[in-house]
Parts: structure tokens; C-alpha cells; sequence
């Protein structure tokens, strides 16, 4: 087996040999099925007349949008987990130290970030599909009792669906590049939380008020997150907003990544291992 | 059976802005002994250590295995096995799966682990998580790590450290066997007496320089070495010994005699028709040589 198909086993094996990456995936699902179910719930019973329009859902998107929607919770809401994911990997080995015997046993260090780098990819898109589970089987279940088309047949929600998961899996490797550039475990998960909770949410409410801010606004991560996945709970609440196309959202993801990495890579996992 | 290669400090320097914790460090350790690499707190030795190691940059100088530094060697584990000081694990992964991530990293058979937790006594808490180990479990966990690959050298960071009584007899003992297969054995310590029951050669430094090397018996040598004797007429011993021009002070256990053979004190006593109750040579001449060469006031 060569060198980096070694490291990635083994960097595998370390994300399986601890409790973290299952207990995220548990509260992602929990996360986005209680999400998407209640969502799909009330626009639902919107739709069905169940409930009056004037009632909550005065501006519910339209029946054929709805599931879209709903299905999007998995990375729209969920992509914080599989940052938090990233971040803790990368932050973990500082943090006990592991570093060390990581290095003795693999002393190419570029080896083992590249490593690490493509096992949380891969998780990020284990979780994106377990968010998948969640939103499109609780979704399309309360959204099919309450007589609304789930559209599971229709070919656009499963390309949707493999945006999501490819978003999750980009979302990872941002978590990695913050965790390798912020090594510090406390300092890096405030950063992920109050980035994505917080400000980005902000700055990207902000950017729509002009058109000059809003060509800048749509290359924030979030934003280019969700012209990657094709469907937002954010671009039908704030209907300004310019959107790149998917592929674009996706590059620029990317990019995120691979630029957090490097600096990282440059700026604290060449130093010296005390 | 691993063959050892000799490792070698070469003008080794290391400066942490103005500090210069490792002073133009050059010394070798050979295979088939154990080298004790002694010094007090704070002399250098851990960074000595991680530099040889690939984790910590030099400034300047190199420290190799057999000519080739770690960072270069093709099978790293397989070569050098190494404990640190600062036993890292994830305290919420289990003994067996730690050894696994990097038996799998450095490509080593699977059965490597538990081989090794089988040598260091730890096969029945293997599936324990190691957040629930004591001290000296993590000691010989660090040292199951070590012995991953089977390494023809040993580097150990005060693996006495944490030990109970019984795990220190034991590591002794397995020092011993691993160079007298051949391996070389490089065990730091702050306290030679911690160590010099297994050592064979020592290298010693101070504030980041060498101040000695050679043979545990060097220090020996380099004292003023004393004799303890003792007899039930300890006023005709003390007679005798200054018929024979020999100065002496009175110790707890006897007459201190400063004299460096055993022999000849004893001779003295014969030829007086003094019975001796105690004569042997002073042991506490390796410590104090120790001392002196680091300096006392550093030697925590």
C-alpha cells in the first residue's frame, strides 16, 4: 500500500476510534428531522388549507418548491456539524497531544494533513447523507400525509440530494482548514459557531441592501453553500440576493478549504512539535 | 532479531529566540548498550530528544540514525521506536485502537498491537479506554508505542517516570535484554540513580551542553572515591588508620576513610588485629560525580 493510501487509512481509523464523529452525526439527525418535519408540517397544513393562510404560512413557497426546500435543511441548516467535525480532528491532535506519535509514526507532515484533508471529506459526506436521511424521510413523509407532492420521483430532487451531501463533504474540509489555521480547540469551535450562527448570517442579510455589497455577499461560504445545494430557507427569506451558479458555489467552497489549509498548513503544522 | 544503528549528534544547536536551550550538542550512542543521557531539569534533553526525532528543527546541526535523519527514514517506526515524556494519547480512544492508528500508518503487520501490549503487561486492559489509565499504565503504554515496529534503537524519555517499584524493576530488566540484543538504548533521566543500575555508558549535559561522556565507571574515577569501614573496637580501627597515615571522618554506618582501595584499608586493619564488621567501597561516589558536573544547584 503506498504512503498516503496508509495515512488515510489511518487517519480513518482515528475518526472511528473515538465517540465524536457519531455523537455529531446523532445530533445532526435529530437536528434537521425535527427541522424539516416541523417545517414541512406547518407549510404543509398550509397548503391543505389545514390551517388558514393568514394564520403562520402567509408567504409558504409554492407546492412545487416546497420539497426542495424542506430536503435543503440537511446542509442549510446542517453544515455546522461537519465543520465542528473538521475542526475537532485537526484541533484534537493538538490538544492531547497526538501530534507526536502521528508525526514518529508518519514523519511527512504535508502526508498527513493531505490525509486528514480526504478522510473528513468522506465524513462530511457520511453526514451529509445522514442529514439526507432526515430531511428528505421525515419531510417527504409529512409533506405526503398532508397531500403535497413529495416529488421523490422527480430526477432535480436527487441531483439536489447529491449537492447536499457534496456541500457536507466541502464543509468538512473548511472545518479541517479552520482547525489547522486556529489550532486551539476552544477558540476554534467559538469561531465555527459564532462564524455561521452569527455574523455570516449578518453580513449576508447586509450585503443585500446594496448591489454592490450583494456581489460580494453571494461569495461568502454560506452563501456559495447554497447556490451549490440549488435551495435555501436564507434565499427565500431574504429574496435580494444574488446566487452563483452550483458549480461556482461549489469552487468557491472549495477554495475556502484549500486556502484555510495552506495557511495553516504554513503557519502552525510545520512548527515545532514541544 | 533489529540490529541497532549507531545514532549521532553532530553540532546540534537549538535556539528558542534568545534562549539557547541545546548548545552545539555532539555525541554518539552506540548499539548493544544502554546509554543513559542524563542532566537536570531544563538542561535540554527532551528537545535534544525531539530534535533527533524529526519534531523539533535544529538551528543548526543534524542528529541522525546510522547516518540518516528521521524525517528521511524509510520505515520510521521499524527503526526508531521512541517514548516521550509527554505521553499523548486521545484519552477517549482504547490502548489497542491507539496502536492500531499508527501500526496502520506506518504500514506494520496488524497484530503489532497486542504483541506489544502483551510485552508491556497490558493485554487485559486493552479495550479500556486510556482516559482511564493511571500513570504507570500510560508508562508502559508509551512504551508499547516504542516497540511497534520492532526498532533495532530505543529512544525513552524518562520511562521510569510514574513507575511503581515493580515496573521499575521490570523496565531495568528489559532494558538490559533489548541491548543485549544488539539494540541501542538511549534512556533519559534526571536522576542518575534512577538509571544507573541499567546503564552501561552515560552522556551528560547541562544548561544545553555536554559536560561528560563515557562508561558509567568514568564517573567513578573522576571522584575522590571513599572507603567505608567499620569494626566492633571502632576506637582501635580509628587508631590504626591514622598509624597509617589515612584521614578519616565518622559516618553513620563507619569510619569514612578517604582512601580508594578497599583492600589496602583492609590490609591495615589485619596487620593491627582489628575484626572488621563493615568494608566496602563508598557507593555514593557516582551521584556526587553527577553533582558536580551539572552543578548542584541545578539538580532538582
Amino acid at each position: 500500500m503506498s504512503g498516503y493510501l496508509r495515512s488515510v487509512a489511518a487517519e480513518f481509523t482515528k475518526v472511528t476510534t473515538t465517540r465524536v464523529w457519531w455523537v455529531i452525526a446523532i445530533v445532526l439527525f435529530g437536528y434537521v428531522a425535527v427541522l424539516a418535519g416541523g417545517l414541512s408540517g406547518l407549510f404543509g397544513a398550509v397548503h391543505s388549507g389545514a390551517i388558514g393562510a393568514g394564520a403562520a404560512g402567509g408567504q409558504a413557497p409554492p407546492p412545487a418548491q416546497l420539497p426542495g426546500l424542506i430536503y435543503s435543511f440537511a446542509s442549510s441548516v446542517g453544515y455546522v456539524f461537519p465543520v465542528l467535525l473538521g475542526a475537532l480532528a485537526v484541533t484534537g491532535e493538538f490538544r492531547h497531544q497526538t501530534l507526536t506519535p502521528t508525526f514518529l509514526a508518519v514523519p511527512r507532515r504535508g502526508r498527513v494533513l493531505v490525509a486528514k484533508l480526504v478522510t473528513l471529506i468522506a465524513f462530511g459526506a457520511v453526514l451529509g447523507v445522514v442529514a439526507l436521511i432526515a430531511s428528505m424521510g421525515i419531510g417527504a413523509v409529512v409533506l405526503g400525509a398532508l397531500g403535497v407532492d413529495p416529488l421523490l420521483g422527480d430526477s432535480a430532487t436527487w441531483a439536489l440530494a447529491g449537492r447536499s451531501v457534496l456541500a457536507m463533504a466541502l464543509w468538512a474540509a473548511v472545518g479541517v482548514g479552520l482547525g489547522v489555521l486556529v489550532p486551539n480547540q476552544v477558540a476554534s469551535i467559538v469561531i465555527v459557531l459564532a462564524f455561521t450562527q452569527f455574523i455570516e448570517p449578518l453580513l449576508r442579510l447586509a450585503s443585500t441592501f446594496t448591489d454592490a455589497t450583494a456581489g460580494i455577499g453571494r461569495y461568502l461560504p454560506g452563501a456559495a453553500s447554497d447556490a451549490l445545494v440549488g435551495a435555501s430557507f436564507f434565499s427565500i427569506a431574504a429574496p435580494g440576493a444574488s446566487i452563483l451558479e452550483w458549480w461556482q458555489g461549489g469552487l468557491v467552497l472549495l477554495a475556502y478549504a484549500a486556502v484555510l489549509t495552506v495557511i495553516g498548513y504554513v503557519v502552525t503544522w510545520r512548527r515545532d512539535v514541544t | 532479531m533489529p540490529v541497532g544503528s549507531v545514532v549521532e549528534f553532530a553540532n546540534v544547536t537549538k535556539r528558542f529566540g534568545a534562549v539557547t536551550a541545546v548548545d552545539d550538542l555532539s555525541f554518539t550512542v552506540e548499539p548493544g548498550r544502554v546509554t543513559g543521557f542524563l542532566g537536570p531539569n531544563g538542561a535540554g534533553k527532551t528537545t535534544s530528544l525531539r530534535i533527533l526525532l524529526g519534531l523539533v528543527a535544529a538551528t543548526s546541526g543534524t542528529a541522525t540514525f546510522g547516518g540518516v535523519r528521521y524525517a528521511d527514514l524509510p520505515h520510521p517506526l521499524a527503526t526508531v521506536g521512541s517514548a516521550l515524556e509527554a505521553a499523548s494519547f486521545h484519552t477517549g480512544r482504547t490502548a489497542r485502537n491507539h496502536l492500531r492508528v499508527y501500526a496502520i500508518g506506518a504500514g506494520l503487520p496488524r497484530d503489532r498491537a497486542d504483541a506489544v501490549l502483551h510485552t508491556v503487561g497490558l493485554s487485559d486492559y486493552a479495550d479500556r479506554r486510556v482516559g482511564g489509565y493511571s500513570l504507570g499504565m500510560r508508562q508502559r503504554l508509551g512504551l508499547a508505542f516504542a516497540l511497534l515496529g520492532d526498532p533495532g534503537v530505543l529512544v525513552l524519555d524518562e520511562p521510569i517516570n510514574g513507575l511503581d517499584p515493580e515496573g521499575i524493576k521490570w523496565i531495568r530488566g528489559f532494558l538490559r535484554e533489548l541491548a543485549s540484543e544488539g539494540r541501542t538504548v538511549l534512556v533519559s533521566s534526571h536522576l542518575l540513580s534512577e538509571v544507573q543500575q541499567s546503564v552501561d555508558d552515560v552522556v551528560i549535559i547541562a544548561r544545553g551542553r555536554l559536560v561528560h561522556r563515557g562508561p558509567l565507571s568514568s564517573l567513578e574515577t573522576e571522584t575522590a572515591p571513599q572507603v567505608v569501614v567499620d569494626s566492633p573496637d571502632r576506637k582501635a580501627l580509628a587508631t590504626a588508620l591514622t598509624d597509617a597515615g589515612i584521614r578519616f571522618t565518622e559516618g553513620r554506618t563507619g569510619l569514612l576513610a578517604a582512601e580508594p582501595d578497599p583492600g589496602r584499608v583492609g590490609h591495615i586493619a589485619f596487620v593491627a588485629g582489628v575484626e572488621l564488621s563493615v568494608l566496602h567501597r563508598q557507593k555514593s561516589g557516582l551521584e556526587d560525580s553527577f553533582l558536580a558536573l551539572v552543578g548542584e544547584g541545578h539538580a532538582l
